[in-house]
């Protein structure tokens, strides 16, 4: 693409995982200032602001008074755990266009301290949405519905719980060099499999967390990026969709990652085999395995073997992936893995993994997460990003 | 099958959201299922619209299923109590949908299983089309 680029200059992850004595704003503001500071940039120097769902308001107008931002460009675009990802190739396209120099993207919550039975309590229908009176008589709650989507995927391609457990053995032997992750015991694949039965396809063990917090990004243009002390991270390509129910004719096993990813590989001129660490987000195994396959890591179907045979392990695997302990052991604020993806993904560009973990010569990475589920279809972004 | 206890006005105020969506909860008080069906394509779709979501056309009508399908998946919920299942059933006319396996051992549905819809009558809410096994 012929458009100037944008460059991630900070990025900044909530310590915290439980913040009963945080309001929902100070949360966003604490990761807007770290953000920023992360950068060497001040709160003064933003000009585009972007936010989704879980931003007070839903509406980046909220914060953005809160915290006294003087705007040129905002875009609350909504799309669940993957809005984050998508704010990333909106911020890029409004720099390139020149709408804004300095975009901060901000995401948290606190699903930890307000009890929310995320997986496992039916979902709360809204009635103007037209699908709410098909599906809420039926209960469906998150986890039901991966449930439903790795039971078809075993079906359909022989994937085995054992298979899907390697998911998370990788990510808890990742989180143990993490002092932040909620939970930081590596576990077996037999620990895995013992643990409770939520819901036929998922057990304990392969749903993520829940954890208050968040994390925030400054994307700026060029000139700033170069300007300040921080490693150059270019996103070098963008794509995102919705991954649609396809008027009732679904295929459960199959994940908008294709479309974002093909996307995002196109525009970055690369392939999955460039890629030297991958943040997918993992809400729950199964969907780590879905979208290895469609982003092309593997052949379709051929998921729970790529990640049974360690692939996923730094410094063990083909593919480093979620080296912060993930979303399955690390932190899933508010309840969406988009942000944090993006956070571990410019660490391992800049070299500021942990060391146990980091990459060697980690100079291509890839970003990719759903959002939402609406019958079985989701949002999906994937960004692909480069050090220069 | 049919729930008597729901009044007219019962109905029209839980449709007021969707009220062009009506005659499909009129249907299923009387224990029908019914489909949204393209005549422009020649299609039916899941979850009824007054837009084609396969080809764009207005030319929508409401056709009676069979009332037969295939479980595309179920994931039963073993921390509820009871257990209740998940699925999508796979309606003979082709679209899928989200729905409960009910009235039999949760631990007896299979992919590719045969199920016919049954109609629940559910106290102060609109009823549901569910399956069971054929």
């Amino acid at each position: 693409m012929s458009l100037p680029s944008a460059y991630v200059t900070g990025a900044f992850e909530h310590p915290t995982r439980h913040a009963p004595d945080k309001s929902i704003a100070q949360l966003h503001a604490e990761c807007a200032l770290g953000a920023v500071a992360d950068a060497g940039l001040s709160l003064g120097d933003i000009d585009g602001y972007f936010c989704a769902g879980d931003t007070p308001g839903a509406s980046p107008l909220y914060m953005a008074d809160y915290l006294n931002l003087k705007l040129r460009w905002l875009d609350g675009t909504e799309s669940g755990g993957c809005s984050y990802l998508m704010h990333v190739a909106h911020a890029a396209a409004a720099i390139a266009a020149g709408q804004c120099n300095v975009a901060l993207i901000t995401l948290s919550g606190r699903p930890r301290s307000e009890g929310q039975a995320t997986g496992t309590a039916p979902r709360a229908g809204n009635s103007s949405q037209a699908d709410e009176p098909f599906e809420t008589p039926y209960r469906p709650t998150i986890a039901g519905m991966y449930g439903m989507f790795a039971m078809r995927h075993m079906h359909e391609f022989g994937t085995t719980a054992e298979q899907l457990a390697w998911v998370k053995v990788s990510a808890s032997r990742h989180a143990q060099h993490n002092p932040n992750a909620l939970l930081r015991n590596v576990v077996t694949v037999e620990d895995v499999l013992a643990s409770p039965v939520v819901c036929d396809g998922i057990r304990r063990l392969d749903c993520c967390v829940i954890t208050d917090g968040g994390g925030a990004a400054i994307l700026t243009r060029p000139e700033i990026a170069r300007s300040l002390s921080r490693p150059l991270v270019r996103v070098a390509g963008t794509g995102h969709t919705m991954h649609t129910q396809n008027g009732g004719y679904i295929d459960a096993v199959r994940t908008g990652a294709a479309a974002s990813g093909a996307a995002a590989f196109a525009e970055a001129g690369v392939t999955p085999r460039d890629i030297k660490y991958a943040s997918v987000y993992d809400n729950f195994t199964i969907m780590v395995v879905m979208q290895l396959e469609d982003l092309g890591f593997c052949p379709k179907g051929q998921g729970g073997r790529f990640v049974a045979e360690g692939s996923l392990i730094s410094g063990v695997g083909r593919l480093p992936w979620n080296t912060d302990g993930g979303g399955l052991c690390n932190n899933h604020p508010a309840n969406r893995g988009g942000m944090t993806k993006l956070i571990e993904a410019v660490r391992q560009l800049r070299g500021e993994a942990h060391p146990a973990v980091q990459v060697k010569n980690c100079d291509i990475a890839l970003a990719a997460g759903p959002g939402r589920v609406v019958g079985s279809g989701h949002g999906h972004a994937t960004a692909v990003l480069v050090r220069e | 099958m049919t729930t008597p206890s729901m009044s007219d006005e019962t109905l029209r105020s839980l449709t007021a959201a969707a009220p062009e969506i009506r005659p499909f909860w009129e249907a299923a008080r009387r224990g029908e299922l019914l489909l949204a069906h393209c005549t422009a394509c020649n299609r039916p779709h899941w979850f009824p619209r007054v837009v084609c979501p396969l080809c764009g056309s207005r030319d929508i009508e409401w056709r009676e299923a069979c009332g037969r399908g295939t479980v595309y998946s179920v994931s039963v919920a073993r921390r509820a109590t009871p257990p209740y299942a998940l699925a999508y059933v796979t309606l003979d006319e082709g679209p899928t949908m989200l729905t409960n396996i009910v009235d039999c051992d949760v631990d007896g549905i299979a992919i590719g299983q045969k199920v016919k819809v049954v109609f629940k009558d559910r106290p102060g809410a609109l009823p549901a089309p569910m399956f069971t096994p054929a």
